[in-house]
């Protein structure tokens, strides 16, 4: 095995050994079980709640848990949107960096409040320390807390009773933060600052090279950003290169970590749901479901990178290191095209490598894994999807063995199926309808008036992309894709800084977080009200490999039925061209 | 009623009636019933301004006769749908018309009344005047005009007309089997009966609209389905416009029979055109199997059921108990003791009297008798004591002074002790061993002296340890409601398998258990005939009364077994699985299809501008027309291939949830998968031959 495929392997199974231990943590933490960290934080924690004079004990309805849950985000929004377009004046901004001008401020506080951190700025120039630290940073802890409070409610109403009372959301919400996701960002950063990577407040660096040339180097509190983006599968970078950065991602070692961090909460999620209801098996059932879907997407796009760009190799040119446009030398292709299927398949988004130069099976797979948004997927929310895919799944397979469909006890009903059905149908009517208006504008080279200037100053719609035919349709097919699965990662290559893409696809992002979310908990909480019936051997039990072979299954055809046709136009069309 | 079940699925006269029903049902009004049907609809009429639209001069969008070839195939694909529920119909129309044959106007001989008063005025009315409440009389060689219970009299009754069976069976006033059923005949004696339905809302005129259609509803589990059916008919709307300006930005112009064809191939109208159909003949096949359901969500629900209460007598053993043995005491021969078992039971009308005598004559036989030792029985019987609770013995008393007893072992104990005789230790181990078998012993004696032990048994039916057993499989618990003491239930439990026994079950102990196992959210079916029966009936999920049962227990059950088999709830159970089953297998099947449609047509759509999608071909077909052509065919005539399919159900075999999904899903999952590979294929060659 060569030492780059061992390097993937290696973080793949590390991840596994550390998110088992982890999920059995999470579930002890939203059980109220005793915990270790309790210690540290649960006077913290009271304090909060004296101060904001929230009761943890109320228990709440999941209408009461959405309720309060879109209250906080509305909140928050405001917040970011405000310290964006007021940055110039406040203070930590030693660079001089102006305000986002509306539709960028719009987009970015929407896209770092739904988890998604899809990125039309770059950090460097873009946006002040203050709005880093308190406006993104801010957000990526908090909706990584919030997708995970959600999933905990969902936990909750999934276990063996029927009842309206599913704890409370600020408790969910908050020990989300300070259990989990604060003490492993503090590890992660501070490995990181020993990796290389700054951690400061100063402005721009300025020194002279060896040639004597002025340099200037951008830098600040980037260590503690990383550890977060990933953990929470945010994915914004501090600077704009993300991280292929060589401050954000300097050594192979920061790209294992931070692979590590980002697929770990994802996986441990479906640990703790196993530990939380006492469904362990059904728990490794599901984590096997996903694996197969990652393992399917990952290994062409290995293959396919380690092969090289056959173009170059017709040119008598050999490719020993694979195909190495727009990749990192530290990083090599392997890792590189690892990292691309993660940081889709989970709704990370971060980038060690430019998109736009993978092969087109690469691009193929990284699309499919955010059309279908669920093979692990973000933190908490990646759960939440999988659960509308196992909701059809029991739909199908309990018709199939003759009896009304039930999962755990609960059974799945006209009302369920109505939600589910609506969730399922959202991803690929945003994907597609986006990406329809898109088309037809560049088709017909539209003038945009104020909502696209190219560089040029001219208004037409085929400016925006930077290559035509199949790729630049991939480029409008991905930014959209993207946006609904609330990934963030970009192909580039497209102009997406400009009131079209930020506000339509700032539209998409709002609609692909919250449906996602109040689907699964709307579903779980009509469940948890309903009576509990015993298993019998007529069952249709979901802890088998044949149940998760039915959930890969729907999965599967769902999104390639949806999607066929528009991926035959895109990457299938160049894939098939090139060889 | 008993039909013959190899009826073929597809009569002369059926199919002629459900061809006329497919162009009726073309009728948008009806269409939009049917989310998915109701779309090809609109696409085949877009097809046909397509086709006008050629007509009157455009050019872009390829031949007239390629057109109308699409429009034609669309058209088809409708009919097609429409044939299969029509036929589905046509077929519970054919079922319900036999059963009209029982309701067809007979006179009645209507009682006036008076006032408060009956006169015995006898007036000759159609039956159709009858209204609940009134009261006729049936004479030997009548025919009961409607449903009734019987106020006064007996009578024997041919129920052949409903039940197919052609022994007479005993109706009489009061009890359990008071009720009547119109179309059935009397055969000797005379019954006065009071109408307890209104004319045309008896079981029967119920279930004639459920098979017919008119009233049907949708049951949960289609509503659940049919918005699935709606989703993805949804995303395929979604999926088929958004390729318009893809296909511009491609620079690839596609005709609207492309799209439209795309549309019809790829939303799940195989199920969606097979659902009503199948539903229909959910309720059908009920019907077939002689079982009367109030609505089609009792049957779906019967495939649901977690546990099922059922009387022990009559349905895990023959009616009642049986002679099986007789045991003679020390120093009395066995000869003796038939000869005065016989004698004491000779009047004792009850089926466990009839069955000693019945066996001791047999066994008389076998016994040759010297014939003066027991010259002393045949005297003339001077009195009679019948069977009471108290006294729990009966007996005669002979002219020649002979007393004869025979009762329950510690009430004739006492009596034999009373007068100075000693119970012997034998007769107690005997009793005993019979009381440890299930049985129940008898004690009889003379003169208060012990002669010897009769003992009764159940007889358990045969195969009905394998009914339960495939019960068990399908994941239903059998528990038997019995009468007799915990010991007897016990063992009898044991011996037929049953999961569970009620044992000295009274009428509130049965709503009891029905109570605790809903609360532990079960579905509970009971079976019953009793007018006890009525509230567990209406208190359990599924009730099913037999016919012969009182009205009030067929007016609480949810459905009614005309056949009086407490065994049918097995079929039940299975025609409720099937029901689910065949839509499960069928939806998964719809949706499988369609990768190898896209396979065919999308490469169809593009391979003009962009020649290297040709590698995505991977059936090679002949050309882009030829493709979409053979899709679309494909497509429908896979409807009408499996109407049997539909109208027959998918088999059902108790072998486990998960053995049945995986065996499911490689039938109808992988087979949905394969299958159209090969027959679009196969169409595509037969297709090429004309282009």
């Amino acid at each position: 095995m060569s030492p780059q495929i061992l390097g993937v392997v290696v973080m793949f199974i590390a991840t596994l050994f550390l998110a088992v231990p982890l999920g059995r943590y999470i579930s002890k933490v939203y059980g109220g079980q005793g915990v270790w960290t309790d210690l540290i934080f649960k006077p913290i924690e009271r304090l909060f709640f004296k101060v904001s004079r929230i009761d943890p004990a109320r228990e709440m309805n999941w209408k009461q848990h959405l309720v309060a849950l879109l209250t906080i985000n509305l909140v928050w929004f405001f917040w970011v949107m405000f310290c964006l377009l007021n940055q110039s004046w406040l203070p930590m901004n030693p660079d001089h960096n102006p305000n986002m001008t509306p539709d960028l401020a719009w987009n970015t506080s929407i896209s770092f409040l739904v988890n998604c951190n899809l990125q039309q700025y770059s950090g460097e120039t873009g946006v002040s320390y203050f709005s880093q630290v308190f406006g993104l940073m801010f957000l990526q802890f908090v909706s990584a807390g919030t997708g995970m409070a959600a999933a905990a409610v969902v936990f909750n109403a999934l276990r063996d009773k029927t009842s309206e009372h599913l704890g409370n959301f600020y408790n969910y919400f908050l020990k989300s933060c300070t259990r989990i996701l604060l003490p492993l960002c503090m590890l992660i950063a501070t490995i990181h600052v020993f990796e290389g990577t700054p951690m400061t407040f100063k402005g721009i660096d300025t020194l002279t090279s060896v040639q004597g040339d002025t340099m200037h180097v951008s830098r600040g509190p980037v260590a503690a950003f990383v550890a977060i983006k990933h953990l929470g599968t945010n994915g914004g970078g501090f600077f704009g290169a993300n991280s292929a950065h060589p401050f954000e991602n300097p050594t192979y070692l920061s790209n294992i970590v931070q692979m590590i961090a980002q697929i770990l909460i994802p996986f441990a999620m479906v640990f703790a749901f196993g530990f939380y209801c006492n469904k362990k098996r059904l728990a490794w059932v599901f984590w096997c479901v996903m694996t197969v879907g990652f393992l399917v997407l990952v290994i062409p796009a290995l293959n396919a990178e380690i092969n090289g760009n056959p173009y170059i190799t017709q040119m008598g040119i050999s490719q020993p290191g694979g195909n190495m446009e727009g990749k990192e030398i530290r990083f090599g292709s392997i890792a590189s095209a690892f990292w691309c299927i993660a940081t889709t398949v989970i709704s990370t988004g971060s980038v060690n490598s430019m998109h736009d130069s993978f092969m087109p099976v690469s691009g193929m797979n990284m699309l499919l894994g955010m059309m279908v948004n669920s093979f692990y997927g973000g933190v908490g929310v990646g759960f939440l999807n999988f659960f509308i895919y196992v909701i059809l799944a029991v739909f199908i397979g309990g018709l199939m063995v003759g009896r009304t469909p039930e999962f755990l006890g609960k059974k799945i009903e006209a009302r369920e199926m109505k939600i589910a059905m609506i969730i399922a149908l959202f991803h690929p009517f945003l994907i597609l309808l986006g990406t329809a208006i898109a088309s037809y504008l560049a088709a017909h080279d539209t003038n945009m008036g104020w909502w696209f200037a190219d560089a040029a100053g001219k208004h037409n719609a085929s400016g925006w992309l930077n290559n035509p035919s199949y790729h630049g349709f991939s480029e409008m097919l991905y930014q959209y894709t993207s946006s609904s699965a609330n990934n963030g990662s970009g192909f580039e290559g497209l102009a997406d800084n400009n009131p079209f893409w930020n506000i339509s696809t700032g539209i998409v992002l709002l609609f692909s977080r919250f449906l996602p979310i109040i689907g699964p908990v709307a579903i779980a909480g009509l469940m948890a009200q309903k009576k509990f019936i015993p298993v019998s051997s007529g069952t249709l039990k979901t802890d088998t490999g044949t149940f998760g072979l039915l959930v890969f299954a729907v999965k599967v055809i769902i999104a390639a039925l949806a999607f066929f046709p528009a991926l035959a136009l895109g990457p299938i069309s160049e894939w098939m061209k090139m060889h | 009623m008993k039909r013959d079940r190899k009826d073929g699925l597809f009569k002369k006269e059926l199919v002629f009636e459900a061809i006329k029903q497919s162009f009726v049902k073309l009728n948008p009004k009806y269409q939009f019933r049917s989310p998915v049907m109701f779309t090809v609809e609109i696409g085949t009429f877009v097809m046909m301004f397509v086709c006008v639209w050629i007509l009157s001069g455009e050019h872009s969008q390829g031949s007239f006769a390629y057109n109308l070839i699409i429009f034609l195939i669309l058209l088809a694909t409708l009919l097609f749908a429409n044939f299969a529920e029509a036929l589905a119909e046509a077929r519970g129309k054919a079922q319900a018309a036999s059963l009209r044959k029982t309701r067809q106007d007979t006179p009645a001989k209507k009682i006036a009344l008076l006032g408060e008063i009956f006169v015995n005025e006898i007036h000759i009315v159609p039956s159709s005047q009858l209204v609940k409440g009134d009261y006729f009389v049936c004479e030997a060689g009548d025919i009961i005009p409607t449903d009734g219970e019987i106020v006064e009299g007996i009578a024997t009754i041919d129920e052949s007309a409903i039940t197919g069976e052609s022994a007479p069976v005993i109706r009489e006033s009061g009890g359990d089997k008071s009720s009547v059923t119109g179309g059935t005949k009397v055969l000797s004696d005379k019954i006065k009966v009071k109408v307890t339905t209104e004319p045309g809302e008896s079981f029967l005129d119920k279930m004639i609209a459920l098979v017919e259609g008119a009233s049907r509803q949708k049951t949960p589990n289609e509503i659940a389905l049919t918005i699935l059916l709606a989703g993805f008919t949804l995303v395929f709307i979604i999926v088929c416009t958004t390729l318009q300006p893809f296909a511009a930005y491609a620079k690839t112009p596609i005709p609207i029979s492309a799209y439209i064809s795309l549309f019809v191939c790829l939303i799940p109208t195989t199920i969606g055109g097979l659902l009503s159909a199948i539903g229909i003949s959910g309720m059908d096949r009920a019907l077939r199997a002689n079982v009367i359901a109030k609505s089609g969500k009792a049957v779906e629900t019967a495939g649901d059921l977690d546990v099922l209460l059922l009387d022990k007598t009559g349905t895990i053993t023959i009616g009642n108990r049986k002679a099986t043995n007789f045991y003679e005491a020390p120093g009395a021969t066995l000869p003796e003791l038939i000869h005065a078992s016989i004698l004491s039971s000779n009047s004792d009308a009850t089926p466990e009297g009839k069955s000693i005598v019945e066996l001791g004559k047999k066994m008389l036989t076998e016994h040759p008798l010297t014939a003066n030792k027991f010259d002393k029985y045949k005297a003339e019987v001077t009195y009679q004591i019948n069977f009471t609770a108290e006294t729990r013995s009966s007996g005669v008393d002979l002219a020649n002074g002979i007393k004869i007893r025979k009762g329950a072992s510690d009430a004739v104990k006492k009596m034999v002790e009373n007068a100075g005789n000693t119970f012997q230790q034998e007769i107690t181990d005997i009793v005993n061993k019979v009381a440890a078998n299930g049985g129940t012993p008898l004690v009889v004696i003379e003169n208060n002296k012990v002669l010897g032990v009769v003992e009764l048994q159940d007889i358990i039916k045969t195969g009905i340890h394998e009914r339960f057993e495939r019960l068990r499989k399908m994941g239903v618990k059998t528990v038997m409601v019995t009468g007799d003491n915990p010991l007897t239930a016990k063992y009898i439990a044991g011996k037929a398998g049953v999961d569970d026994y009620i044992a000295e079950a009274k009428p509130e102990d049965k709503m009891a258990y029905i109570r605790k196992e809903q609360a532990a959210g079960k579905l509970v079916a009971m079976m019953g005939d009793g007018t006890n029966d009525a509230p567990a009936l209406a208190q359990a999920d599924v009730g099913v009364a037999m016919n012969s049962g009182t009205a009030a227990a067929k007016e609480a059950g949810n459905m009614v077994d005309l056949d009086n088999d407490p065994t049918k709830l097995i079929e039940i159970v299975e025609i409720g699985k099937q029901l689910l089953m065949t839509r499960g297998t069928l939806t998964t099947f719809s949706i499988a299809n369609d990768v190898a449609k896209y396979f065919a047509i999308v490469p169809a759509l593009f391979i003009t501008s962009i020649p290297a999608l040709q590698r995505i071909n991977v059936m090679s077909l002949h050309s882009p027309a030829s493709a979409i052509l053979s899709a679309i065919i494909f497509n429908a005539i896979i409807i009408p291939m499996l109407i049997p399919l539909a109208l027959k159900g998918v088999a059902y075999k108790p072998i486990g949830a998960s053995a049945l999904l995986r065996r499911n899903l490689l039938v109808y999952g992988l087979g949905g998968v394969l299958v159209p590979f090969i027959g679009i294929k196969l169409i595509d060659v037969v297709v090429a031959l004309f282009m």
